[in-house]
C-alpha cells in the first residue's frame, strides 16, 4: 500500500516538474525543474521495480548500507569540491583562466559559491550525515530508526547538491554567503533536514544504552541549530512560483545581521559542533581508549552552545551595525577561545599513554593534526574578531587563510581520519590497503595547508597594510590594482598548496578503493556472540 | 518604552542572569557527587556493541526476570 502512495506522489512530482520547466522564467529554474523531473522519474522506476518486495531489514543488524553510501559520497564530493577550489585559486592568479567562451557560467563569480557549497555542504554535509548515522547506531546499540528514512536523507541530500550546483553556474543565487541556494532548494533542504532530525531523534529514543554519549549531543545540537538558522535566514517571498528569484523579508542592516548570525553559526554548529561530535567518537575509537575527561566534554559542549550563537556580529565590525552589537560579538568570540581549547585539550589528551601510536598509525596522526588545526584556528578566530585586529584583517585574504586552516585542517583532516577508520570496518576488510599511502596523504595535505595558510597570512597582512597606507598629506598611497598585482606570487603558492591537498585526497580515494577491492575479508576471531 | 529598548534592556539584564545561572547550574551538575561512575560508564560505551545492536527482547526480558 505504502509503495502505491509513493508511486503516486513521485508521478505527480515528475509531472509538476515538467510543467514548471515549461513555464520557467529563467534558465536556472528550468534546469532545476528538469533535474527534479528526472530524479522523481528515476525514483519512480526504482520503487516500481521493488514494489511489494518483503522487507528484509532486521533489527538485529545495524543499517550500514546508508553509512557506506555516505563514505562514497563524502570521498567523491570532497574531490569535486577541492578540484573546483584549485580551479578558482588559479583563476585568481591567472585571470585569463576565466575563459571568454564560457563567461557567465565558469568564471570565478559563478564557481566560487559552487566551491564553498561543494566543500561545506556536499563534502562536510555528507561527512556529518554519514558519521551521525554511524555514531548514533553504535552508541545507542540499536538499528537506525525510521526504516528507509535514512536513505531518503542520503538521496535527498545528493539531490540538493546537484540542484544547487546546476543553479549556481546558471546564475541562481540569493546573494547570501553560504546560503546562496534559491528558495525552492531551501524548502527541499528543510524537508531533508527534518527527516534527518527525525531519524536521529528516533534512534536516540529507541536506544538501549542508558546514557546518550556526548558525540550525539554535539551532533543533535548541530541538527537542531542548523534547522533554526536555515529557516530564519532564508525567510523570503518568491517573485513567482516559476522563478528562482525571491525577495528577502529583511532589509538593510537587519538583513546583514541575520545573514551573519546564520553565517557564523553555520561555522559554529555545522563545521564545529558537528565535527566535534565526530572527534569525540572517532579519536577515542582509533586510539582505543576512552575520551580523556568526560566531565570536560560536558563543559565543552555547554560552553560552546551558550557562547557560539552570539559571535556573529564580529563579521560586521565598522558597519551600520550598532556599536553594542559589534562589541557583544567581539566579547563572545574571545570568550569562545576557552571552551574551544578545552575541547582541543580533551581530544589531544585522549592519546595520553598512547602517544607511541602517533609513530605507527598515520590515521591517528591525521586526527591529531586535525585537532591541532582546530586549536590553531580557534585561537586565530577570536584574535581576528578584536576590532583593532579586524580593521586590518577584514576584507583581506587573511580571512580566507583563516577559513581554510579551519576547513582544510580541522574539518578535512578529521573527515579523512573518519573515512580511513570506517572503510575497513564497513566493508569488513582486514585493515587498510596501504598505510604508506595514508602517510603520503597526510604529508601532502599538511604541507598543502601550511602553504595555503602562510601565503594567505602574508598576502592578507600586506594587502591590509597597503590599503591603509597614506602619505604625508593624507592621500592613499596605493590603488586597489596595486595590491592585486603585489599578491600574484602568494596566489600561485596558494594554488600549489591546493594542488597538494587535492593530490592527497585522490591518493586517499585510490587507497579506500583498493581497501574494498583488494584487501582480504576480516576473519573475526570469535564470531559467536557470548550468551548473556 | 519602544520594543527595541525594552528587548535590549531585558536581554542584558534578566535574560543574561538566567543564561549565566543555567550555565553555572549545568557545570555544577557535571561535578555532582557520584557523577564519575556514570560518566566512566558513558565514556566506555563506545567500545560496546561494535558489530551489531544490543540483543533486544532476550536481553531486556532476562533482566526483567532477574529483577523479579
Amino acid at each position: 500500500m505504502w509503495d502505491y502512495v509513493k508511486l503516486i506522489v513521485l508521478g505527480v512530482i515528475a509531472v509538476c516538474a515538467a510543467i514548471a520547466a515549461n513555464y520557467a522564467h529563467d534558465l536556472a529554474y528550468m534546469v532545476n525543474a528538469i533535474v527534479v523531473m528526472l530524479a522523481a522519474g528515476i525514483t519512480f522506476l526504482w520503487v516500481l521495480r521493488h514494489t511489494d518486495e518483503p522487507a528484509k531489514a532486521s533489527t538485529a543488524e545495524y543499517n550500514d548500507g546508508v553509512v557506506r553510501a555516505g563514505v562514497i559520497a563524502t570521498a567523491f564530493w570532497g574531490v569535486v569540491g577541492f578540484l573546483v577550489g584549485v580551479v578558482i585559486a588559479f583563476q585568481l592568479a591567472f585571470p585569463s583562466l576565466n575563459i571568454p567562451g564560457v563567461e557567465g557560467i565558469l568564471n570565478f563569480g559563478r564557481l566560487r559559491p559552487l566551491h564553498t557549497s561543494a566543500v561545506i555542504f556536499a563534502f562536510g554535509g555528507n561527512a556529518l550525515i554519514m558519521s551521525a548515522f554511524h555514531i548514533v547506531q553504535r552508541t545507542c546499540a540499536t538499528r537506525l530508526w525510521g526504516g528507509g528514512l535514512g536513505w531518503f536523507v542520503f538521496w535527498g541530500w545528493q539531490l540538493m547538491i546537484v540542484l544547487a550546483a546546476t543553479s549556481y553556474v546558471l546564475g541562481g543565487t540569493q546573494g547570501k554567503e553560504y546560503a546562496e541556494t534559491v528558495w525552492y532548494i531551501d524548502i527541499w533542504i528543510t524537508v531533508v533536514w527534518v527527516a534527518f532530525l527525525l531519524t536521529f531523534l528516533g534512534t536516540l529514543i529507541m536506544r538501549k544504552e542508558p546514557h546518550i554519549y556526548v558525540a550525539n549531543w554535539f551532533l543533535l545540537s548541530m541538527i537542531v541549530t542548523v534547522a533554526m538558522l536555515h529557516l530564519v535566514n532564508n525567510l523570503a517571498i518568491p517573485v513567482s512560483v516559476f522563478s528562482s528569484k525571491s525577495v528577502s523579508l529583511f532589509s538593510g542592516v537587519q538583513d546583514a545581521m541575520t545573514q551573519w548570525w546564520y553565517g557564523h553559526n553555520a561555522v559554529g554548529f555545522f563545521l564545529t559542533a558537528g565535527f566535534l561530535g565526530m572527534m569525540y567518537y572517532f579519536v577515542p575509537k582509533q586510539a582505543e581508549r576512552p575520551v580523556f575527561s568526560y566531565k570536560l566534554s560536558i563543559i565543552h559542549f555547554w560552553a560552546l552552545i551558550f557562547l557560539y550563537i552570539w559571535a556573529g556580529p564580529h563579521h560586521l565590525h565598522y558597519t551600520a551595525l550598532p556599536e553594542w552589537a559589534s562589541t557583544l560579538g567581539m566579547v563572545f568570540s574571545i570568550m569562545l577561545w576557552m571552551p574551544s581549547w578545552g575541547g582541543m585539550i580533551n581530544g589531544l589528551m585522549t592519546l595520553s599513554g598512547a602517544w607511541d601510536k602517533l609513530r605507527t598509525d598515520p590515521v591517528i596522526r591525521m586526527m591529531v593534526v586535525s585537532v591541532g588545526f582546530y586549536g590553531m584556528s580557534t585561537f586565530e578566530g577570536p584574535m581576528m574578531s578584536i576590532k583593532a585586529v579586524n580593521s586590518l584583517s577584514h576584507y583581506t585574504d587573511w580571512t580566507i587563510g583563516h577559513v581554510h586552516s579551519g576547513a582544510l585542517g580541522w574539518n578535512g583532516m578529521i573527515t579523512f581520519g573518519a573515512l580511513y577508520f570506517l572503510t575497513p570496518r564497513l566493508w569488513n576488510r582486514d585493515g587498510l590497503y596501504s598505510l604508506k599511502l595514508v602517510s603520503w596523504h597526510f604529508w601532502l595535505a599538511t604541507i598543502g595547508i601550511v602553504l595555503y595558510a602562510s601565503s594567505m597570512w602574508v598576502t592578507g597582512i600586506m594587502e591590509g597594510l597597503m590599503w591603509r597606507e597614506v602619505d604625508a598629506n593624507g592621500f592613499l598611497v596605493n590603488a586597489f590594482a596595486d595590491t592585486v598585482a603585489a599578491k600574484f606570487p602568494m596566489y600561485v603558492v596558494r594554488g600549489l598548496g591546493g594542488v597538494m591537498f587535492l593530490t592527497g585526497a585522490l591518493i586517499m580515494c585510490y587507497n579506500l578503493w583498493m581497501t574494498v577491492r583488494a584487501q582480504p575479508a576480516k576473519v573475526s576471531a570469535g564470531s559467536a556472540v557470548p550468551a548473556e | 518604552m519602544d520594543t527595541y529598548s525594552f528587548l535590549r534592556h531585558f536581554a542584558d539584564s534578566w535574560m543574561l542572569i538566567l543564561m549565566t545561572a543555567l550555565f553555572v547550574g549545568v557545570v555544577l551538575y557535571a561535578f555532582r557527587p557520584g557523577s564519575r561512575k556514570v560518566q566512566e560508564e558513558a565514556a566506555t560505551s563506545i567500545f560496546r556493541n561494535e558489530k551489531r545492536p544490543a540483543p533486544d527482547v532476550a536481553g531486556s526480558a532476562s533482566r526483567k526476570i532477574k529483577e523479579a
